[in-house]
C-alpha cells in the first residue's frame, strides 16, 4: 500500500480518517467567522448591483451599453470568454488529473469544480443578456416554430456554442454533484440538529457506501473524467471558433483553438490559486491544501502561460508572414494603436509575470503566488478585450473607425458578476464540503504524513 | 427460522479486507460491506462482478451521436435546406464537417447524463430515500460487514466475525 517516501506528502499533520471528517465538516457544522460575513456582505452587495444593472439592461435594451455600429461586441463577450476560461481549470483538475492519476488533485478538485459551475453560470448570463431580447433566448435551440419549419443554422459556430456550453455546464454539474453525494452522507450521519439531518438526507440522495455503490461510483467517475477531457477541450475550441470562423482580421486565424484552450487553463488555474489561498486560510485547511499543491498549480500556470506567450508571438509572426495588409494592420494597431495600453497590460501580465515561476522560491511563496495569480486574472481579461475590441474598432472602412468606452451599466455587470461568483462560492464553502473527503481518505495511507514516517521505520 | 442480520464493525479497511477472505473461507455468505470510501480490492475479495456502467455509457454515447446526426440531417438537409454563403446543404456527406462539433456534444451529453441516471437508479440513490445506517460512523471511519443469517446460526457467525477482527457487533 505504501509508496516511496520520495513522493511528496499530500496530507500533513498525522491525520486519521476521523480527523479528516472533523476538519472538513467543521466549517459546515460551526458558525461562520466574521471574515466570512464580511466577504459575504461585500459579495452580496455586488451581486445586488449586478441584478440592478441586468434588470436595467433587459428593461431598457442594449442601448444602455457602450456598443456602437463598429464595435458590436465588447465587454459582454470579453466577460463571457473570461468566465468560461476560468471554469476550465475545475474540469481540468478533476478530469485530466484523474486520468493521469495525480493524487494531489484530491484536495482541490471539489472547490475547483464548484468554481467551474459558478464561472460558467456567470458566463451564461452574458450570453443571455447580449441577445438584447433575452425572453427569445430559446430561438437558439433547434425547436420547430410558428414561422414555418425554419431551423437553426447548424453551420454556425454560435449554434455550436449553444450546444457546447449547455453540455459543458450540465455535465460539469452532474460530475460535481455525484462526487458530492457520499460527502453529503457524511454530514447527514453526523448531523445533530433535525433541520440539518433532513436537508442532508435529501442532498445525499440516501447514499450508503456499499461495495457495489462504490464500485459503480469509481467506474462512473473514471468514465466521466474520460469524456469530460475532450469535452473541456471542445468547449473552448468552439468558443474560439466564434471568432476564428469570421473574416475579421485578427480573428481569422487557425491558431485560435489551441491558444484559447491554453489561455483558459492558464486563467482558470490563476483563479483557483486566488480562491484557494484565501479558502485554506479562512477554513484552516493548511494541512490539506499544502505548499506542494500550490507549487504544482504554479507549474501548470508556468507551462500554459508560456504556451500563451508563444501563441501571441506566433500570431504576430503569421500576420507579417501572411502578407495580408489588413491582418498586418490589425496587429500593428493592437500594439501601437489607441489601445496600446490594453495590449501591453496583456503582454506584461500574461507573458512576463508567469515566467517568475521558474524560481522555486516564488512558486512556493504564497504571497508571490497570490499576487501573480491576480496579475494573470487581469492579463487574461485584457487578452479577450484586446482580441475583441482592437480587432473590431478599426474595420475595413476607415470612416467608421471609432473607439469603445463602457457605460456604468457594463462596468456594473462585470463587477457585479464577480459578486455573483463570490456569493455562490461563499455559500458553497459554508454548506458544502470544500474537500472531497471520502476520496481524500483513499490516499491517506499512501500519501499521509504518518505513512511517510512508516516507510522510514521499515528500512 | 427467523432471519437475523449481523453487522460486524471494523476500524480499519485492511482488517476488513482480510476479514472478508476469512469469512468467505468459512462458507458464510457476506450480504454486503459498507465503507466510508472506496476500498480497493474489496469488490474482488467479495466476488462482485465488474460493473457494466462503462459499457452502458458507450451505448448511450453511440445513441447520442446517432441522434445528433439524425437531428441535423433532418433539419438542415431533409426538412428545410438553405444556401448559406454559397455553401448549400443538400447532402449529409458535404455537410458532415460542420456537423462534427454538435455530434460530439450530443455524444457526450447522452453518455454522461444517461450514465449518471443509470447509476442513480440502479443503486436506488434518489432524493427522498432514507437509508438504514448500521453504524453512526460508517461514513466516517468505520467499516461494516453485513451478514444475513438465522437465529440458530447467529452465535457461530458472531464468533467468526469477532475472530476476523471485528471490534463491535450489531444485530438487527
Amino acid at each position: 500500500m505504501q509508496e516511496s517516501k520520495l513522493r511528496e506528502t499530500l496530507v500533513l499533520g498525522d491525520k486519521s480518517y476521523h480527523d479528516i471528517t472533523e476538519d472538513i465538516c467543521r466549517p459546515i457544522e460551526g458558525k461562520p467567522n466574521k471574515y466570512w460575513w464580511i466577504a459575504f456582505a461585500i459579495s452580496f452587495c455586488m451581486f445586488l448591483w449586478w441584478a440592478v444593472c441586468l434588470s436595467y439592461t433587459i428593461g431598457t435594451g442594449l442601448g444602455v451599453w457602450g456598443l456602437n455600429r463598429t464595435v458590436g461586441w465588447a465587454w459582454d463577450i470579453t466577460n463571457f470568454v473570461w468566465w468560461i476560461g476560468i471554469g476550465h481549470a475545475g474540469t481540468l483538475i478533476s478530469a485530466v488529473l484523474l486520468l493521469f492519476r495525480q493524487k494531489w488533485r484530491m484536495a482541490i478538485n471539489r472547490s475547483a469544480e464548484a468554481m467551474t459551475i459558478f464561472a460558467v453560470l456567470c458566463a451564461a448570463t452574458y450570453i443571455i443578456a447580449h441577445m438584447g431580447r433575452p425572453w427569445l433566448a430559446y430561438w437558439a435551440l433547434p425547436l420547430p416554430n410558428q414561422f414555418g419549419s425554419l431551423w437553426v443554422n447548424f453551420n454556425s459556430a454560435l449554434v455550436w456554442d449553444v450546444f457546447a456550453i449547455s453540455t459543458y455546464f450540465s455535465v460539469s454539474l452532474a460530475f460535481w454533484y455525484t462526487g458530492l453525494i457520499p460527502d453529503f452522507a457524511v454530514i447527514r450521519d453526523r448531523a445533530k440538529t433535525r433541520g440539518r439531518k433532513i436537508a442532508y438526507t435529501i442532498l445525499s440522495f440516501g447514499w450508503i457506501g456499499t461495495a457495489k455503490n462504490w464500485q459503480r461510483f469509481e467506474e462512473m467517475a473514471l468514465v466521466l473524467a474520460g469524456i469530460s477531457t475532450p469535452l473541456v477541450l471542445s468547449v473552448h475550441t468552439i468558443v474560439s471558433f466564434d471568432f476564428a470562423t469570421s473574416l475579421v482580421p485578427g480573428w481569422h486565424t487557425t491558431i485560435f483553438p489551441p491558444y484559447f484552450v491554453a489561455g483558459a487553463i492558464f486563467s482558470g488555474f490563476a483563479m483557483v490559486q486566488t480562491l484557494l489561498l484565501i479558502t485554506r486560510k479562512v477554513l484552516t485547511l493548511e494541512n490539506y491544501i499544502t505548499v506542494y499543491h500550490v507549487d504544482m498549480m504554479n507549474r501548470i500556470i508556468l507551462i500554459t502561460g508560456s504556451i500563451v506567450g508563444v501563441a501571441y508571438i506566433t500570431e504576430f509572426f503569421m500576420a507579417w508572414y501572411s502578407g495580408v495588409k489588413y491582418e498586418q494592420y490589425a496587429f500593428l494597431n493592437r500594439m501601437a494603436g489607441p489601445y496600446w495600453w490594453a495590449y501591453w497590460s496583456m503582454m506584461t501580465c500574461n507573458v512576463i509575470t508567469p515566467q517568475l515561476f521558474w524560481f522555486k522560491k516564488l512558486r512556493e511563496s504564497l504571497v508571490a503566488t497570490f499576487i501573480i495569480s491576480i496579475f494573470v486574472n487581469i492579463g487574461m481579461w485584457f487578452e479577450r478585450f484586446v482580441i475583441i475590441v482592437t480587432s473590431l474598432h478599426r474595420d475595413y472602412l476607415p470612416s467608421s473607425w471609432t473607439m469603445f468606452s463602457p457605460t456604468w451599466v457594463e462596468v456594473g455587470l462585470f463587477v457585479g458578476s464577480i459578486g455573483l461568483f463570490f456569493t455562490c462560492f461563499l455559500l458553497f464553502a459554508r454548506f458544502f464540503p470544500v474537500i472531497a473527503l471520502s476520496e481524500l481518505k483513499t490516499i491517506l495511507k499512501t500519501s499521509g504524513s504518518q505513512s511517510k514516517k512508516g516507510t522510514t521505520d521499515h528500512e | 427460522m427467523s432471519k437475523k442480520t449481523i453487522y460486524g464493525i471494523y476500524d480499519d479497511e485492511e482488517i476488513l479486507l482480510k476479514g472478508v477472505k476469512f469469512i468467505r473461507d468459512k462458507n458464510i455468505i457476506i450480504k454486503d460491506c459498507i465503507t466510508p470510501f472506496p476500498v480497493h480490492g474489496l469488490d474482488v475479495a467479495m466476488g462482485l462482478k465488474r460493473t457494466r456502467l462503462a459499457i452502458a455509457s458507450f451505448c448511450y454515447g453511440t445513441m447520442g451521436a446517432t441522434l445528433g446526426i439524425t437531428m441535423m440531417w433532418y433539419m438542415m438537409i431533409k426538412d428545410w435546406p438553405m444556401d448559406f454563403g454559397g455553401k448549400p446543404n443538400w447532402s449529409l456527406l458535404h455537410n458532415l464537417p460542420a456537423f462534427i462539433p454538435i455530434t460530439f456534444e450530443c455524444t457526450v451529453l447522452c453518455a454522461a447524463h444517461l450514465m449518471v441516471i443509470t447509476f442513480l437508479l440502479k443503486g436506488k440513490i434518489l432524493p427522498g430515500v432514507v437509508p438504514y445506517v448500521p453504524h453512526e460512523r460508517v461514513s466516517d471511519d468505520r467499516f461494516v460487514m453485513e451478514i444475513q443469517t438465522t437465529e440458530e446460526e447467529s452465535a457461530h457467525v458472531s464468533k467468526m466475525l469477532t475472530d476476523s477482527g471485528a471490534v463491535e457487533l450489531r444485530t438487527r
